[in-house]
């Protein structure tokens, strides 16, 4: 179980995340939504370990992880991907995910064995299957495009096999068809891989249709939480963030 | 598997090259001059393990080649140590150099990293100029290198410490070549493009590049120990900032994204020095127009524009796999 108690963080006096509390329980599928400036990005840098929050604990398994070094983060479980996709310029999609697993499992070191190691191609192998990235294998991660961009990104936190995979905006960028593919595609993911998946979106249609619960923030607090049809009624969160034409 | 056997056969194969060159009777000259572009090759391909391989641009690598040269000739100078001996010393002082200079420099990003480094080189530069006493100052070591026999090779023949410099000189280049395509040379890659994704991959990102710049260090010196023995001393200049500038320069010349591309740029760059020596007294205005066209008209090295080449092609069918792929399964290109 990750679990959020009193988190709290500003930057220049501007309180982007303010006394945050948020369970997210194992192998759930969570979204998380807001307005922009909504403090769903700053979640995420402080679960990762990017920024440590000014005040409240983060535990993950029951033990606090908050200000921990974003390595030992990684190394506990957390695995994130990014709104603008992270990648290797100059790797291939193969290439990459198997120096990712490499790290992983920490053979960075010079062996008299050369790059790639057979452990690490089956495992990159393994999470190109599951991506649908195999057909892509052999082309550089600049030359990708958008949403092979996006799955890659999420293959190199796959990597690491996370107990809890963050993804901001998985469908970023994306026309209506492509959104829905790549949410199928982290669906189907997340149900073949045991893991707590929580997951940044700005589509409600997806995010009512998809996922096990919502948390709503806004200003940086938590506006609500419950799930999708729980959030479609609330009053407050109609008014603060969906509109009145979505209570007609 | 296959792809190491036949990086060592190449390895053996520019050897055998190296080591005909003098049993075929080629003018002392041709000799010479290769020894002066192994040396310096070294200096070049290590430093490029920093800039080409993990996107460290240091602007001080020539300290270490200055540390290697004035240990190894300090250290035969004393009398007390054999050849391997005092090879090993050397290096393993400049290992200890690097190490403390590292870490603090491999902290820094960019242009403050480089200029650290620089400000590193200058400090020694000038503990070199200033220690007369101990490393002749301005003269250099003086008195010449000492070069007794150890296991019946005798480094004061020509020959023998050309074969010998050959050896070294190759067992160096593999021993780089097994770093840069083993998994810490693809971790190296991953700084290099997005250090701050690498971090969230857990690699520890400082003691990484820590690991690669004393290594580098170390074949720079190893560079520098051979020019030490090639010339019978050491001076200041090994260290002076317009060596670590010429190195860069050869890494400029050759391509930064070939592994051999600066032993290229360092043939090139010694080429083109003789032959303008020779004819003009205006070598700095030749290679000034050369570093023009190579920044403006081509923007990187000749052979980093042959590896673009290839490159594209294989992207080229990558994607038509792709596309096929796309095709069968009805999915959008």
């Amino acid at each position: 179980m990750l679990k959020l108690e009193g988190v709290s963080k500003s930057f220049g006096g501007v309180a982007a995340t303010r006394d945050v509390s948020l369970a997210f329980a194992d192998g759930s599928f969570s979204a998380v939504i807001g307005p922009n400036g909504a403090g769903k990005t700053t979640l995420f840098n402080l679960i990762t370990g990017r920024f440590a929050p000014d005040a409240g604990r983060i535990l993950l398994a029951g033990v606090d992880i908050a200000g921990l070094d974003r390595r030992e983060i990684v190394r506990r479980g957390i695995g994130r991907a990014f709104q603008v996709a992270s990648l290797f310029p100059t790797l291939t999609v193969e290439e990459a995910l198997a120096a990712a697993v490499q790290a992983h499992q920490r053979r960075e070191t010079v062996k008299l064995q050369s790059f790639p190691l057979a452990a690490a191609v089956s495992r990159a192998g393994e999470i190109m299957e599951m991506l649908k990235l195999t057909r892509v294998a052999g082309i550089l991660s600049r030359n990708l495009s958008h949403g092979d961009q996006k799955l890659l990104d999420i293959g190199l936190a796959l990597a690491l096999d996370p107990k809890v995979l963050l993804l901001d905006e998985p469908t970023a960028g994306m026309g209506p068809e492509e959104r829905w593919q790549m949410i199928e595609t982290v669906q189907a993911l997340w149900r073949a891989v045991h893991m707590t998946l929580i997951f940044i979106e700005h589509d409600m249609d997806i995010v009512f249709k998809v996922a096990q619960t919502v948390r709503v923030l806004s200003y940086g607090t938590v506006l609500a939480e419950g799930t999708p049809d729980e959030i479609r009624r609330d009053p407050s969160v109609i008014e603060a963030y969906l509109g009145k034409s979505a209570a007609a | 598997m296959t792809r190491r056997w036949r990086d060592l056969g190449l390895a053996g194969l520019g050897l055998i090259v190296l080591l005909l060159v003098p049993m075929l009777g080629a003018p002392p000259a041709i000799r010479d001059f290769i020894m002066f572009a192994m040396a310096y090759g070294l200096l070049a391909m290590s430093l490029n393990l920093l800039i080409g391989y993990t996107g460290l641009v240091s602007f001080g690598h020539a300290m270490f080649f200055a540390s290697g040269a004035y240990a190894f000739g300090l250290a035969m100078q004393s009398g007390k140590f054999s050849i391997p001996a005092a090879f090993a010393l050397a290096i393993a002082f400049t290992a200890v150099l690097a190490l403390v200079i590292g870490a603090i420099c491999v902290r820094l990003n960019e242009i403050y990293f480089a200029f650290l480094t620089l400000a590193f080189q200058m400090l020694i530069y000038n503990v070199i100029l200033g220690w007369v006493s101990f490393t002749g100052g301005d003269q250099g070591l003086m008195g010449g290198i000492p070069r007794p026999k150890f296991l019946g090779i005798d480094l004061a023949d020509r020959t023998q410490l050309y074969v010998f410099c050959s050896v070294l000189f190759v067992v160096c280049i593999a021993i780089m070549r097994q770093i840069v395509t083993s998994p810490f040379g693809y971790t190296l890659r991953l700084i290099r493009d997005n250090q701050e994704r690498a971090a969230f991959l857990g690699i520890d990102v400082a003691r990484a590049k820590l690991v690669c710049f004393v290594i580098s260090a170390c074949m720079a010196s190893v560079g520098g120990i051979l020019l030490a023995l090639f010339v019978s001393g050491a001076y200041p200049n090994f260290g002076f900032w317009t060596t670590s500038g010429e190195a860069i320069f050869m890494i400029l010349l050759g391509g930064s994204t070939v592994f051999l591309g600066p032993i290229v740029g360092t043939v090139i760059l010694r080429i083109l020095t003789d032959v303008t020596i020779a004819y003009t007294s205006h070598t700095e205005l030749v290679l000034g127009i050369v570093i023009l066209i190579l920044v403006l008209g081509l923007r990187k090295g000749p052979l980093d524009v042959i590896a673009e080449r290839l490159e594209n092609r294989r992207q080229a069918k990558a994607q038509k796999v792709r596309d096929a792929a796309d095709d069968a399964s009805g999915k959008k290109p």
